[in-house]
């Protein structure tokens, strides 16, 4: 049995412990192990040791990074047909299951895989990508890694991890209007720092967390590595096993009423301890815009860019470097700066509650800038387009294009050209992140759409007045 | 990849926070086979101007040889592309000094045999006064768990575990593959204890 004052993180990691070492450190067995183009490097050296897949079973390829999504594969570049068809021919080669171009159930993988039900709580899930944490917002152990253990999760199954710290952010309170979870995510790392939760697996508590749809709970925890977490978490309840009902991998009937009672147990118990503890109020949390290169320089929307001069002194040098990267005059609002274009999708929020949010403000409006809507995946993309979602952005003036990680990371070709300010709802303003010389602001789904229709950063608030 | 124990080398001062994995490789050259070498894409945006010429006075370009590299917090955070490592070590880059790491860049700088150096934020910042522009010679030595830097000594705060693998070259996979019986009843019982663990069939 686990003893008492254990965290939701503890119980998860504790039952997949194969071999605990010093310090700490333990082999851990992964439930599940997704890979994307990405994963060129793993297979070549596993291919250099002559080693097979260990659980293809447990394995699950994806074409994302590189999906072209504004026409066929053939139409790419000879570079991206290789990295698609790198990926399937490794998965094939090692009889593991690949979500293709050609797959209807196709998609960003931290989108298709808890839509697939492949993501379940209580698992631990590894994949080479950072934003891996997504999946967390199941009560799952869910965190990136290099190619190096990429190559050792495939030709293992298990992973050596020193057990993080435990850390709990507590939102209570209840959003505003316009406020949702990517608002959460970039206020609480504006307010404790990019590198806040290293070294630390975070457990997100409280009613506003509680409170969010699944959606939101992926949006929360996708953006934790942002904040510096290994991972983000929240504990399984009716939301968690409301969506996974009926998921085609998930379980069923009296499986899944067994599996449910494993998992209300997952929770952290009332007296457990957390090395940290952060509690932050969900009601004073305004719709959230970044400033500069890194996501904890963001700021509310109804606030000014900072003034290098009246900040301290260690943080100067990369404020200034940061505003003049994006062109930015310190202490003008940040409100009604002009934006090029704007883009809608990512792991982060490219899921329908997305969508609709976004073409609820774009309903019956025009877009003064141009722009790309990419639905996190061909379930997402059909599911919008039985709602009439792709003509409300159509007829704004945006375009509808398909699935993948696209302009979130410019790898497929979608990217922002130099110098161009692109409104976001990605999770990464770094340097470059959207294209050489690309300035990016990272916004809410809603607060995109809103800097769509004015061709500026804008408080969507207003409108949203009418609308639901 | 070979382990060691000492390295000699020049170390530059790169005074800047939140150096993300995008910067230090740019994706447009993530689809580059391991083989031909990651250097030449090493902080490709931050090095060259936006026309494609080196800017002179960045530091690893003053530097080339360089081989520390002294940076501010939070050193690559982002995304867990094992590339940003790749172009370091490319590179010639054997340790990296900063106040803090991302987790998974961390994992990723051990695997590769590139050791990140956890040194207090204030004495990082005197290491970059000293510094300056300038690129001066270094010492690492990992059995003695020692950096001495420009005439100072820094103790290293590295895990016995860490530290072993860099200098012995540690590839996990044998370690793990020792424990294939162990792994094997685990498997058995994880899926006994819990079949919902494993995926329904399509």
């Amino acid at each position: 049995m686990m003893s008492a004052r254990a965290t939701l993180f503890d119980k998860v990691w504790d039952r997949h412990v194969v071999v605990a070492g010093t310090n700490g450190l333990a082999l851990i067995w992964v439930d599940r192990h997704f890979v994307h183009e990405g994963s060129h490097h793993a297979f070549a050296k596993l291919a250099a040791r002559g080693l097979k897949v260990a659980e293809p079973e447990l394995t699950f390829g994806v074409v994302d990074h590189y999906a072209p999504t504004q026409g066929p594969l053939s139409t790419a570049s000879e570079d991206i047909q290789r990295m698609v068809r790198t990926v399937k021919e490794n998965t094939r080669a090692h009889g593991v299951e690949c979500f293709d171009l050609d797959d209807p159930r196709q998609g960003i993988v931290h989108v298709i895989g808890p839509e697939q039900g492949l993501t379940l709580p209580g698992l631990t899930i590894n994949c080479g990508d950072s934003h891996t944490s997504t999946h967390g917002a199941f009560g799952a152990i869910a965190f990136g890694i290099g190619a190096t253990d990429v190559a050792h999760v495939l030709a293992t199954q298990t992973i050596w991890q020193s057990k993080p710290k435990r850390m709990r952010i507590t939102i209570d309170g209840k959003l505003g209007p316009g406020v949702g979870a990517k608002d959460m995510a970039l206020s609480w790392i504006a307010e404790l720092g990019a590198d806040a939760a290293q070294g630390h697996a975070v457990e997100y508590a409280g009613s506003a967390v509680r409170d969010l749809t699944m959606e939101g709970r992926m949006t929360l925890c996708n953006l934790s590595i942002e904040g510096g977490a290994r991972c983000g978490m929240v504990a399984p309840d009716e939301t968690t096993f409301a969506y996974l009902r009926d998921r085609p991998r998930a379980p069923k009937g009296e499986a899944l009423s067994h599996a449910i009672e494993e998992w209300l147990r997952l929770a952290s118990d009332d007296d457990a301890v957390f090395d940290r503890d952060v509690v932050l109020d969900g009601a004073e949390i305004a719709p959230t815009v970044t400033w500069g290169t890194s996501p904890e320089e963001a700021l509310p929307v109804t606030a000014s860019v900072p003034d290098p001069e009246r900040l301290p002194e260690h943080k100067r040098f990369r404020a200034r470097e940061a505003l003049d990267y994006m062109g930015l005059v310190p202490g003008r609002p940040i409100s009604g700066t002009p934006v090029d274009q704007v883009f809608i999708g990512s792991c982060t929020n490219g899921r329908i509650e997305d969508l609709r949010s976004a073409a609820a403000v774009l309903s019956g409006r025009k877009a003064k800038v141009p722009g790309i809507v990419s639905p996190g995946s061909r379930s997402v993309k059909l599911q919008a387009e039985q709602e009439g979602l792709d003509r409300i952005f159509t007829a704004a003036g945006l375009q509808w294009v398909t699935s993948g990680c696209s302009m979130c990371v410019g790898m497929n070709g979608d990217t922002v050209g130099a110098g161009q300010r692109c409104a976001s709802t990605t999770n990464r303003n770094f340097k470059g992140r959207q294209g050489p010389g690309a300035r990016t602001h990272l916004m809410s789904p809603v607060m995109v759409a809103a800097a769509a229709v004015t061709g500026e950063i804008t408080d969507v608030r207003p409108f949203l007045e009418g609308r639901s | 990849m070979s382990g060691w124990t000492r390295h000699d080398g020049l170390a530059v001062a790169l005074p800047l926070d939140n150096v993300d994995t995008d910067q230090l490789i740019p994706a447009q050259f993530m689809s580059v086979p391991r083989s031909q070498g990651y250097g030449p894409y090493l902080l490709h945006g931050l090095r060259h101007r936006s026309d494609g010429t080196p800017i002179a006075e960045f530091p690893l370009n003053r530097h080339p040889q360089a081989s520390v590299l002294v940076a501010g917090r939070n050193f690559g955070c982002g995304s867990s592309r094992e590339g940003a490592v790749y172009a370091l070590v490319d590179q010639g880059i054997r340790t990296v000094v900063a106040p803090s790491f991302g987790d998974i860049f961390f994992a990723n700088a051990i695997n590769n045999g590139l050791l990140p150096a956890r040194v207090d934020a204030e004495v990082v910042e005197e290491l970059m006064a000293e510094l300056g522009s300038e690129a001066v010679m270094a010492s690492v030595d990992l059995m003695a768990g020692t950096i001495l830097i420009a005439g100072r000594e820094i103790e290293l705060e590295l895990e016995a575990e860490k530290g072993a693998k860099l200098i012995n070259g540690w590839d996990d996979i044998d370690l793990t593959r020792s424990h294939a019986q162990t792994i094997a009843s685990f498997r058995s019982s994880h899926f006994q204890r819990a079949p919902w663990v494993r995926p329904a069939n399509a």
